[in-house]
């Protein structure tokens, strides 16, 4: 319960921050950010700032999911602790991996995966679930999207499309190929997915390194239209992207970005954007991290200022992946047109942070009025029992939540669980 | 990249023909892996790297990998084609009870050792495989591997010809030139 709390407080504190003085770096934060001169020789060169060199520091490594999913008596979902009058329950596993979700008009749950070849299928019927797998032989599809019937396909350095494919479940074609003009780097090079109200699709292009000057193909969202053509860009100086949706009534894109490793534990803080000038918003990767820290290595002759800030930080390290705007009629009214964020949590920090859902609630004008603690639990001792990736709102107003570290899918509802359980 | 270990490989799918599908204990049922890896955790084969110690959670990735067609280096996608997922554990966990295979009796040149330990930790190799390169979780043991695999496996990751499992080696040595990977390599190799 303390630890909750305190990570309440410490979002709120963030947010909080923000508002008062959106952009003044706390105090005891900002001497993390000041290297002296490299000609120096008693100075560390720029990789060696903040290079652990403590016991603790040497368990550092990224957390890699096991390619075989849980069995279903190994889910953890008794251990995850939701609000009041919440429930949570398992909807469907057997699926490595387990990544984006998006849901089919007829109900079809797609699932991408980023380090198999596969897009699964989950079929509902008559309260049976039925996984299949749709595709295999992709490359890093973690980016699917939804749209008039088409399923849309991002891979490492292509968009593909299978039309009508919730007809098609039990024999779907080949994805025809629509864009590839893309870079083939393995950092960051796996994408998220959206379709915008301007009929378009956007997805990120990452920054092929942990920091890096990138070049003018990387570090961007793009936006081409559904045959693949008229790519343009609409946003640069993001990191990397693994979350996207858009203002119900603002109709504005909205994303999280994770930042850079190896600062140091407590920054840079990974960030929720919000694009209002597309094609002009520059979010400051690499020069400015979490919109507030000039980047030790390349921040040199840059400010923070000239870059367009964050409208919340989510926790150094957490890794914010997924979001969605709540728009069902299930949840209390509070949560109407809020964003939950899967923080999918941090491995470059001793004590872990993340392995939980977060609600962030907005103003009218689009900006974040507070952001607390939703979904907790996957973080245990320091250990991940699951990782939260993504969630997507189903038509009777429950979410559904990925885990990839267990290759399953989570339903929550309020109300009565009897009451749900029929739904 | 496909062709390795020649003779010991051909001896090995022969008797992974005559094992398959096999009901015997996981020693029995890994003659033929070792016959090329080594029965003492120390590989004799060019670029066929050694196993014994190596992390249970890593070599179960990479056998999967293997059955699955995502990593490609035959004759391992032909020898994991009938695995179980409960086979692909049961030989994951068997491997790392063999013995670390032992250091080169040759120590390394000194300015060369400084040389690839500087480089180590400057690009974090030790925070991730540990001080002492014995790995951890899904995160392989590297110390004393043959260096001509160690040589192969940094530039394929660094080519993009070895699909990794994920992007964590690509995007180590995404600053780290050919020169430095002969360095890391011949490092590791002989790190004791």
């Amino acid at each position: 319960m303390t630890s909750i709390l305190s990570r309440s407080r410490t979002l709120l504190f963030a947010v909080a921050g923000l508002l008062a003085a959106p952009w003044a770096v706390p105090a005891q934060q900002a001497p993390t950010a000041q290297p002296a001169p490299a000609a120096q020789p008693q100075t560390p060169p720029p990789w060696a700032q903040g290079r652990p060199d403590t016991e603790g520091a040497a368990k550092l490594a990224p957390v890699v999911p096991p390619p075989i999913a849980a069995a279903a008596d190994k889910l953890p979902v008794s251990q995850l602790k939701v609000p009041k009058n919440f429930n949570i329950e398992v909807y469907a596993g057997g699926m490595a991996n387990a990544r984006s979700l998006r849901i089919g008009e007829k109900g079809t749950v797609f699932v991408s995966t980023r380090l198999l070849d596969k897009i699964y299928a989950v079929v509902d019927k008559d309260g049976k679930r039925e996984v299949k797998t749709l595709v295999s032989g992709l490359y890093r599809p973690n980016g699917i999207a939804l749209h008039d019937g088409t399923l849309y396909i991002a891979e490492l350095n292509k968009v593909s499309k299978i039309d009508n494919v919730e007809a098609r479940l039990d024999n779907p074609p080949k994805p025809i190929l629509i864009y590839d003009d893309l870079p083939s780097d393995e950092p960051h090079g796996w994408k998220f997915l959206t379709v915008g109200p301007d009929n378009k699709l956007y997805f990120n292009v990452g920054a092929p390194c942990n920091v890096c000057v990138p070049s003018s193909a990387h570090a961007q969202i793009r936006r081409i239209n559904l045959d693949g053509s008229g790519a343009e860009v609409v946003a640069r100086g993001t990191r990397q992207i693994v979350g996207m949706d858009w203002h119900p009534v603002l109709k504005q894109l909205y994303f999280t970005e994770n930042q850079r490793d190896w600062l140091s534990e407590d920054l840079p803080q990974d960030k929720l954007n919000r694009l209002t000038h597309p094609g002009q918003d520059n979010f400051g990767f690499p020069y400015c991290g979490g919109g507030n820290v000039p980047d030790p290595q390349f921040g040199w002759g840059h400010s923070c200022d000239e870059f367009t800030k964050p409208i919340a930080l989510l926790g150094p390290h957490s890794a914010p992946l997924g979001m969605r705007f709540y728009t069902g009629n299930m949840f209390p009214r509070e949560y109407h047109n809020a964003i939950f964020i899967a923080r999918h949590g941090s491995w470059n920090k001793t004590t872990k942070i993340g392995g939980d859902i977060v609600v962030a609630k907005l103003n009218a004008d689009g900006t974040v009025k507070s952001i607390e603690p939703f979904i907790t639990g996957f973080l245990v001792n320091n250990n991940y029992i699951g990782r939260p990736v993504d969630i997507e709102l189903m038509k009777d107003g429950s979410i559904l939540i990925s885990d990839d570290w267990n290759g399953a899918v989570y339903r929550v509802t309020y109300g009565s669980p009897r009451v749900s359980m029929r739904r | 990249m496909g062709r390795v270990g020649g003779s010991c490989a051909i001896a090995a799918m022969l008797a992974a023909g005559a094992l398959f599908p096999a009901s015997a204990a996981p020693p029995e049922r890994l003659e033929p892996c070792l016959a090329c890896h080594g029965t003492e955790g120390q590989s004799e084969t060019p670029e066929v790297p050694s196993l014994g110690a190596q992390r249970s959670p890593y070599t179960l990735i990479q056998l999967f990998m293997f059955r699955e067609g995502l990593r490609v280096a035959e004759p391992m996608t032909a020898l994991a084609k009938e695995f179980s997922d409960q086979d692909l554990q049961s030989t994951a966990d068997f491997i790392a009870t063999l013995p670390p295979p032992s250091p080169p009796a040759d120590p390394g040149e000194a300015a060369r050792m400084e040389q690839g330990r500087a480089l180590a930790e400057q690009h974090r190799c030790n925070v991730c495989h540990r001080a002492d390169f014995s790995g951890q979780d899904s995160v392989p043991r590297l110390a004393d591997q043959r260096e001509d695999y160690l040589l192969k496996t940094l530039r394929e990751y660094k080519s993009g010809a070895r699909h990794a499992y994920d992007a964590t080696m690509a995007e180590v040595l995404q600053p780290v030139g050919d020169a430095q990977i002969v360095e890391l390599a011949y490092y590791l190799a002989h790190t004791r």
